[in-house]
């Protein structure tokens, strides 16, 4: 009996001041199998992974691994055990090579004790032969997009020769032939034995790979069941308790007239000639693979990038825009794809994560008057339903969702009339994207232009009035939304004119 | 049982928390009880304003570099900068009848003299800013090339000797008192206002959280960083020459060699009190009570005697326990 189970996870509780994370929780994980994680942001499935590999330590609880019961206090323990882990945000040391990162702290000596990198080049090269990864391990990391990044962190999960590697969101960056190549060595792992352990958000792929499926919900855990068991309803239902059945709920506004034109838009090497008109009440989707310009057009726009060629019209008249304060000034907002980098402010409070680009508004005689900010963000707050204690919060404490929620507040007090939007939910649990797309939704209903960035197809195919296809720099299709399809759409991101035109 | 047990910890738990968020003005507490009880002229009303009159320069450098490491900046030219608004406010303060002036015949209003060291100290301060926002030169090494230059030009100016035989008006902002509380005392108070309001009460002061919180972030929002990185060191140089006025006027003479390291002083107070280095983190007040800790470790240690070498051991030691309970609290 105690070989049934490869690990086998009891009674886990954890709390963090004035949170319960985990409230008694098992798992239990065959061998040789995929077991799919699921649940909303703040479920509990991140804490009790890190519970496993020794990050935090439970408060109460057993873990039984491989038929013994052991304790992990930190991950070096864990990867000697044979569990590693693919983090959701990547943390690789961007000065070193490909290789020196996988063995980063295991570093194969020669006798003199000094770094036998001959080896340790070797080896990499058979890792990545061995798993069809093409990249140069003599690369330095700095160089490699955010998809190669996660493939070397992938391999070196693998390397260390793991019993059970655990997987969060590994696919968040990945384009979908780098999904197939990760399912494939899914796969082959699964069959030598390994088990794995994988938190998505995406509901494909769990049917598509997965051989258990355990929901969380609130720090509780709610089911486990074989995935040939669920369909997408329950699932969905299970993980927010409740049936979802508008997913993407973009209700149709009056589109009206022409409010930005981008004519010729060109930046070397990322971004050829592109031009389109964007209207209010109007939600213009722009699709396309991982790399192809999309984001880079957006910065062209905003002024966080200088642009080559072309110009952008605002209500008809051309305007220079320099910088993004010079964008805000003509009615721009823009959300950034990558919330934690280039968004969140995260060790300020709530109420300044809000307030911070339309200071102005608040600012009387030099003074900031700062019984308005805190109205203004509590009328945010409930608005948006902003789950959160206090305003005064730190931004960082908060859930994906609520902190995409709060830069839309940031920007809403802006009061743009065009809003652009990179990858608006990603990272974000169920419950909460109904709710962003909803938002969205209604922004366009109150006549906001909005183009969004998406790299989730049922996302542009839901949300859009109107789909531009992006391959390589240039736009390569443009849908209605009646005409859209995910069969079209991809063969225009994939730079398959013929088809996409006809 | 398992109710007991939580509930038990969590009031354990929330101890703990209280403790640590205001561990630094325990630690204060606790050095003066155990000065208090070890040296008892310790308090003394005398020695007591005596402990913060000493820090009140240093408190004054300490304003400005919370604000530059709140921005993730650093500023290692304030004690220079103070050396040079020092000898140059010193200069067009000297008495007429003394008998080797820098400028013969030369008299200006006081305020002109002061007007003088602070716009120095932020003409230093732009420089630094422009090397860092305009160059982008990393802060570190701008402000180590200003270091070397502005007390360079602080001994060039000044023959590398004092200024001495200052006016009594211009004196007055270094020992003269108000209903018995000296005027540097004075100074850094409302200096210390006058911060606290800008930083949480002003556009500026939430851009230069924001800058420290997420550059990028800040960027993307709309932000002229330029500006305020330039405003930004401007603050923290007019501070130096703020307090080299203070200081030359307390000695009665300016100095080139005046300021020597006080620029670590500084950061040691700002850090102590809680500022953190990664940015986005940091308070006044805290920076107010870690100079208060340095002012008092100084002056109790010369209160029991301990020689001016053993101290600075102490000293040091003492830092390091404060930010590992600072970084404890962080976690």
């Amino acid at each position: 009996m105690a070989d049934e189970f490869l690990l086998r996870m009891e009674g886990i509780s954890k709390s963090f001041p004035g949170v319960l994370a985990l409230d008694d929780v098992h798992l239990e994980v065959r061998p040789g199998t995929v077991h799919a994680l699921m649940g909303e942001n703040g479920a509990g499935k991140s804490t009790l992974m890190k519970v496993l590999i020794g990050i935090y330590q439970a408060d109460a609880g057993t873990i039984t691994f491989r038929g013994s019961p052991v304790q992990i206090p930190d991950t070096a323990h864990a990867l000697r055990l044979g569990i590693s882990m693919i983090h959701q945000e990547l943390s690789p040391v961007p000065e070193m090579t490909v290789a020196e990162n996988i063995y980063l702290g295991r570093e194969p000596t020669n006798r003199l004790g000094l770094i036998d990198k001959r080896r340790m080049y070797a080896d990499t090269r058979e890792l990545m032969a061995k798993w069809d990864i093409h990249l140069n391990p003599r690369v330095v990391m700095k160089r490699l997009s955010v998809a190669q990044t996660q493939m070397v962190e992938i391999a070196k999960a693998i390397s260390y020769d793991a019993r059970l590697i655990i997987m969060d969101e590994p696919t968040s960056a990945l384009s979908e032939r780098e999904v197939d190549h990760l399912h494939g060595m899914i796969s082959s792992l699964r069959g030598s034995g390994v088990s794995i352990i994988y938190i998505t958000h995406k509901m494909d792929e769990v049917f598509k790979i997965s051989d258990y499926v355990t929901v969380f919900r609130d720090g509780k855990h709610v089911s486990t069941l074989p995935a040939a068991e669920l369909d997408r309803q329950r699932l969905i239902a299970l993980m927010v308790g409740r049936e979802l059945t508008h997913m993407f709920p973009k209700e149709s506004a009056e589109v009206g007239e022409v409010v930005m034109s981008v004519r010729g838009l060109t930046r070397k090497g990322l971004v050829k000639d592109v031009s389109f008109d964007l209207r209010r009440g109007e939600i213009l989707g722009l699709a396309g693979l991982m790399g192809a310009g999309r984001t880079e057009v957006l910065e062209g726009i905003f002024g966080v990038a200088p642009i080559d060629a072309g110009e952008i019209l605002i209500r008809g008249k051309k305007v220079t825009i320099n910088s993004p304060s010079d964008a805000i000034d003509h009615g721009l907002g823009m959300l950034t794809e990558d919330r934690k980098r280039t968004g969140i402010m995260g060790v300020l409070s709530v109420r300044d994560n809000i307030t911070i680009a339309s200071l102005q508004r608040f600012s009387h005689f030099g003074l900031l008057r700062k019984r308005q900010m805190d109205a203004a963000s509590r009328r945010e707050r409930d608005a948006l339903a902003i789950k959160t204690p206090s305003i005064h919060q730190l931004i960082k404490l908060l859930s994906g969702g609520n902190q995409q929620k709060v830069l839309v507040s940031r920007w809403l007090l802006t009061t743009p009339e065009i809003l652009m939007i990179d990858e608006p939910t990603r990272g974000i649990d169920v419950g909460a994207k109904a709710e962003i797309h909803r938002l969205m939704s209604n922004l366009a209903a109150d006549g906001k232009a909005i183009l969004m960035v998406s790299s989730e197809l049922p996302e542009i195919l839901g949300m859009s009035d109107r789909v531009l296809v992006m391959h390589e720099g240039r736009i390569t299709g443009e849908f209605s939304r009646a005409d859209a399809t995910q069969e079209k759409i991809m063969h225009a991101a994939t730079g398959n004119p013929a088809v996409a035109a006809a | 049982m398992t109710g007991a047990g939580s509930a038990g910890s969590l009031t354990g738990e929330r101890l703990g928390e209280v403790l640590r968020k205001y561990a630094i003005i325990f630690i204060l507490l606790g050095l003066v009880v155990v000065l208090s009880i070890a040296s008892p002229s310790f308090l003394q009303p005398q020695n007591l304003i005596n402990v913060v009159r000493q820090i009140s320069v240093i408190g004054l450098l300490a304003i400005g570099v919370t604000v530059v490491i709140i921005s993730t900046g650093i500023d290692l030219s304030l004690g220079s900068v103070l050396a040079l608004a020092s000898v140059v406010a010193a200069s067009f303060a000297q008495a007429p009848d003394w008998a080797r002036p820098m400028y013969p015949g030369l008299q200006l209003p006081v305020l002109l003299s002061f007007g003088a060291g602070i716009a120095v100290g932020a003409l230093c301060g732009l420089i630094n800013g422009a090397l860092i926002a305009g160059f982008r030169i990393p802060p570190f090494i701008a402000t180590l090339g200003m270091m070397t230059a502005a007390r360079g030009v602080a001994l060039i100016y000044s023959n590398g000797r004092p200024i001495s035989g200052l006016t009594d008006e211009f004196n007055y902002i270094g020992q003269g008192s108000v209903l018995g509380i000296p005027i540097p005392i004075i100074v850094l108070a409302v200096v210390a206002i006058a911060a606290h309001l800008m930083l949480h009460n002003t556009r500026f002061g939430r851009h230069v959280y924001a800058l420290g919180g997420n550059e990028q972030a800040a960027r993307v929002s709309g932000l002229n960083l330029t500006r305020i990185k330039i405003l930004i060191y401007v603050f923290a140089g007019a501070l130096a020459g703020l307090g080299g006025l203070v200081l030359s006027a307390r000695i009665g003479s300016g100095q080139p060699t005046l300021g020597q390291g006080a620029e670590l002083d500084a950061i040691a107070a700002a850090v102590i009190g809680g500022t953190s280095f990664a940015g986005g983190i940091g308070t006044i007040w805290g920076t107010l009570v870690g100079a208060l800790i340095i002012g008092v470790i100084n002056n109790g240690l010369d209160l029991l005697n301990v020689s001016p070498f053993s101290q600075q051991v102490v000293k040091g030691v003492i830092i390091v326990i404060a930010i590992i309970i600072d970084e404890r609290k962080n976690r």
